[in-house]
């Protein structure tokens, strides 16, 4: 043709995460750090594959499986043992089977899934609450699918904590039905958790307002180091009868990463009703993918229902989440040693891969350009990019800017 | 009083209902001739030897992580997908004006170019864009470009059932009155589920006038290799296409070529004017990959890439996808002589003239019941059986089968 078909699509923005690192490999400081990597880092600062991990493909890869397709819904084995991941194996939804879990594209093709499912069916009003700040892509999920956003005062920038009375105020407000998404636990890119006091009344407030909890569950294990602490705010809720849609992700504690494993889930009120869920999840599937990769599932499904496997997992889930941990420590010891005078405890105080330094953007941009440590604008850093080699340096350059 | 109160039971998809009947059924001689993945000679499943060559080879690689690919997918992956369409010397590639983007099987090379031409496509977020897929067609592609936003979804002329073949007519007639800038989603060999193509003189004549009325070329090709044996005479009418200087897309699938069914590996090829629309496109395209499932799964494009990117592997490869396609077309002769030996009334050259996994019988609704209910023998209700479901232990009673059903059920008026 003379002329294109697609000479009025614009070049789409770069995606703010990746620009970090593309800038990061043009670097050539020796001392370069990457801190906008969302995924876990030994501390030599290498991806880390799981033994757990390892030892699971051995497995599967000596029992010669075939390579039919899956159900829409995913590898059974799957999707059982992720609900019970998450909301325990004593749970009464369980044991009634009144939830539908399908298998998913890990996180994001859940909420995608999720975000699909509210556009089609949810009666409520087609607005999804998100927390101030939320994980850069959720708003663009619900918006494809459908949705509207709104947001509910959640990060204390004074604090560098959760702002527990905004929040309540803002939930308050909420028009009933609405949807509203929580972060079960490491809240991205925050890193600040509600307290169990807090969860339970903000549980409370939600019900009073008839609300649709969607909780985001990417950092089970990731953020304490325990599974079953991290799904408490999950559990409590589904306890106190919130019937809740839930995603899970794989990626993270599991270092699956690349497998996309994930699941989404309804609890319904019985199991007729997730039945008649689990149907129209399927005809929303097909046309997206058909059904869902093997590998990361097959991986998944052996860890969890294989007790050594498992319990090796949990440790190795346990190792991450305390190096990270240590690390929080080493930063705080380390802008102290600097001779920092500000307060640093939320480094501490926040949980899981990110913190949110506090950091304002011009202070990031003398880190990136003067110490070559690369960060997004809002002040995350991940720290599962810090080392005990680098953090020293690290607390040098943020001190070298904050002083 | 629940949310979802209100949320009506779906039907299950047909092909995968008639699996499902299938398991549940006793009966000893019972065949399945739905859903649409390769058997052997015993019936079973078969991973391709190349394929578990490969993945020994990445399991026991110590350097291999499971990290995050990037969101258009494996480069290499990406490289030899498009290179394996278009053919190695092809021009359009050297013109740096063909990409693409790696995708969850055929449906999601799909998905994501229905995605992005309701979004950039005949203008913007355009969903009256009309979309034609041929009649009958895969039933999920409706689905897809539904559900990607577009509202005036088409059928174009395609199965004759008088002549149990090509409508050219019918089709070239709705290509001519179809509105300017359509879209039409051809498949580029193995016709499912009719397994009837075009002859290459009629793709000629298609050509002509989707160039001339400004129509958007939209191939699904999910049976490269597959359906002669051969890639690139399976690939002609893709190539025949791009030089004669069409924009358009492709959605691959290795799900059958390979086997990797459950690794869902598809790439969405993407052929533009030039690498400055190329770019801009893609970007777009990231966006879209970014909501639906953020980046694509590594397992299944790492199999294809070393399989396609190694001289010794590749060919090794061809020759497991010949023993495919040569097990295919054995079914068809032996299937077509013993209804002629039975002196099965009506015409049976379309079994043999058919390419592909598939063929449509030309069994009515009612003798396809006949066959489920009174021979056990699965089949969809259009009377589109999977060839790869026959086997030199099963065919003489399937063609019984047949002529049974024939014989004993009436015809219906078409």
């Amino acid at each position: 043709p003379l002329i294109s078909w697609w000479g009025g699509v614009q070049m789409g923005p770069p995606d703010p995460i990746l620009g970090v690192t593309e800038a990061f490999k043009r670097d050539t400081n020796p001392k370069k750090m990457n801190l906008g990597v969302g995924a876990y880092r030994d501390d030599h600062g290498k991806p880390f594959v799981l033994s757990c991990v390892r030892k699971a493909e051995e497995l599967i890869t000596a029992k010669h499986m075939d390579k039919e397709y899956l159900p829409i819904g995913g590898l059974g084995d799957f999707s059982k043992c992720c609900a019970q991941l998450a909301l325990g194996a004593d749970s009464e939804v369980l044991k009634s089977s009144r939830n539908i879990t399908v298998q998913t594209i890990s996180g994001t093709g859940s909420l995608r899934i999720g975000a699909n499912f509210l556009a089609r069916f949810h009666g409520g009003p087609r607005d999804v609450y998100l927390p101030k700040p939320s994980w850069g892509n959720h708003t663009p999920i619900f918006r494809d699918a459908g949705m509207q956003l709104k947001a509910y005062r959640y990060y204390d920038p004074s604090t560098c904590g959760f702002d527990f009375k905004g929040a309540l105020d803002d939930i308050s407000k909420i028009p009933e039905q609405s949807v509203i998404m929580l972060h079960a636990c490491a809240h991205n890119p925050t890193g600040v958790d509600p307290k169990p006091e807090q969860w339970k009344e903000i549980s409370d407030l939600v019900k009073k307002r008839n609300l649709l909890v969607f909780f985001d569950m990417a950092y089970q294990g990731f953020a304490s180091g325990d599974i079953d602490r991290d799904a408490w705010a999950v559990r409590y809720f589904i306890e106190q009868g919130h019937n809740i849609l839930l995603s899970q992700s794989f990626a993270k504690n599991m270092g699956l990463y690349g497998e996309r494993v994930g699941g989404f889930t309804v609890v319904c009120n019985d199991t007729e009703e997730a039945k008649r869920v689990e149907s129209q999840l399927k005809i929303l599937i097909r046309p997206i993918y058909s059904n869902p990769p093997m590998n990361g599932a097959r991986i998944a499904a052996t860890i969890l229902n294989t007790p050594d496997l498992r319990s090796l997992w949990l440790e190795e889930v346990h190792f991450m989440a305390n190096r990270i941990i240590k690390m929080r420590e080493q930063l705080v010891a380390g802008l102290k040693k600097e001779g920092s005078s500000h307060n640093w405890q939320h480094v501490i105080d926040q949980i899981g891969m990110f913190c949110f330094t506090g950091l304002k953007p011009e202070q990031v941009e003398r880190l990136t350009k003067e110490f070559s440590v690369y960060m997004t604008k809002d002040g995350r850093i991940s720290m599962a990019g810090v080392t005990s080699a680098n953090v020293g340096y690290l607390a040098h350059g943020i001190h070298a800017v904050t002083k | 009083m629940s949310v979802f109160g209100d949320v009506p039971l779906a039907p299950p998809v047909a092909v995968f209902k008639l699996s499902a009947d299938f398991r549940e059924d006793g009966h000893p001689q019972k065949v399945n001739l739905g859903v649409g993945a390769y058997r052997t000679d015993d019936c079973q499943p078969w991973v391709l030897p190349v394929v578990k060559k490969v993945e020994r080879l990445i399991v026991e690689d110590a350097g291999l992580n499971h990290e995050y690919l990037p969101i258009l997918g494996l480069p290499e992956f990406r490289s030899a997908s498009s290179k394996v369409a278009l053919g190695d010397g092809s021009a359009a590639i050297k013109d740096g004006r063909v990409g693409g983007v790696q995708a969850l099987g055929g449906t999601g090379a799909l998905r994501i170019g229905a995605e992005f031409l309701r979004r950039w496509y005949n203008g913007v977020n355009n969903t009256a864009t009309p979309v034609y897929v041929s009649a009958p067609t895969w039933e999920n592609h409706n689905s897809v470009f539904a559900d990607a936003g577009f509202k005036d979804i088409r059928p174009y002329h395609y199965w004759d059932a008088a002549k149990r073949g090509l409508d050219l007519a019918g089709l070239l007639d709705d290509l001519e009155k179809a509105p300017e800038h359509s879209v039409f989603v051809l498949h580029a060999c193995a016709h499912n589920p009719t397994g009837t193509d075009p002859t290459r003189e009629e793709w000629k004549q298609i050509s002509e006038i989707m160039k001339r009325r400004s129509l958007f070329v939209f191939f699904d090709s999910a049976y490269q290799g597959f359906a002669s044996g051969d890639l690139d005479k399976d690939a002609w009418a893709i190539r025949y296409f791009v030089s004669e200087g069409f924009e358009l897309f492709i959605a691959q699938s290795f799900s059958k070529n390979f086997g990797l069914y459950n690794e869902r590996v598809g790439y969405l090829t993407v052929v533009a004017r030039d690498s400055e629309n190329l770019s801009r496109t893609l970007s777009q395209m990231e966006k879209i990959v970014r909501t639906t499932w953020s980046n694509p799964p590594s397992q299944g494009a790492r199999i294809v890439s070393k399989t396609l990117n190694c001289p010794e592997l590749f060919a090794e490869w061809k020759s497991n996808v010949k023993t495919m396609a040569d097990r295919v077309l054995l079914m068809r002769d032996q299937l077509k002589a013993k209804l002629q030996a039975l002196g099965t009334p009506g015409t049976w050259d379309h079994i043999t003239q058919q390419i592909g996994m598939f063929s449509f019988t030309g069994l009515n609704p009612k003798q396809v019941e006949y066959m489920i209910a009174e021979k056990h023998v699965y089949l969809m209700a259009s009377g589109r059986i999977n060839m790869c479901g026959l086997t030199t232990s099963n065919i003489d009673y399937i063609a019984q089968s047949i002529h049974d059903a024939v014989t004993k059920v009436p015809q219906c008026r078409s």
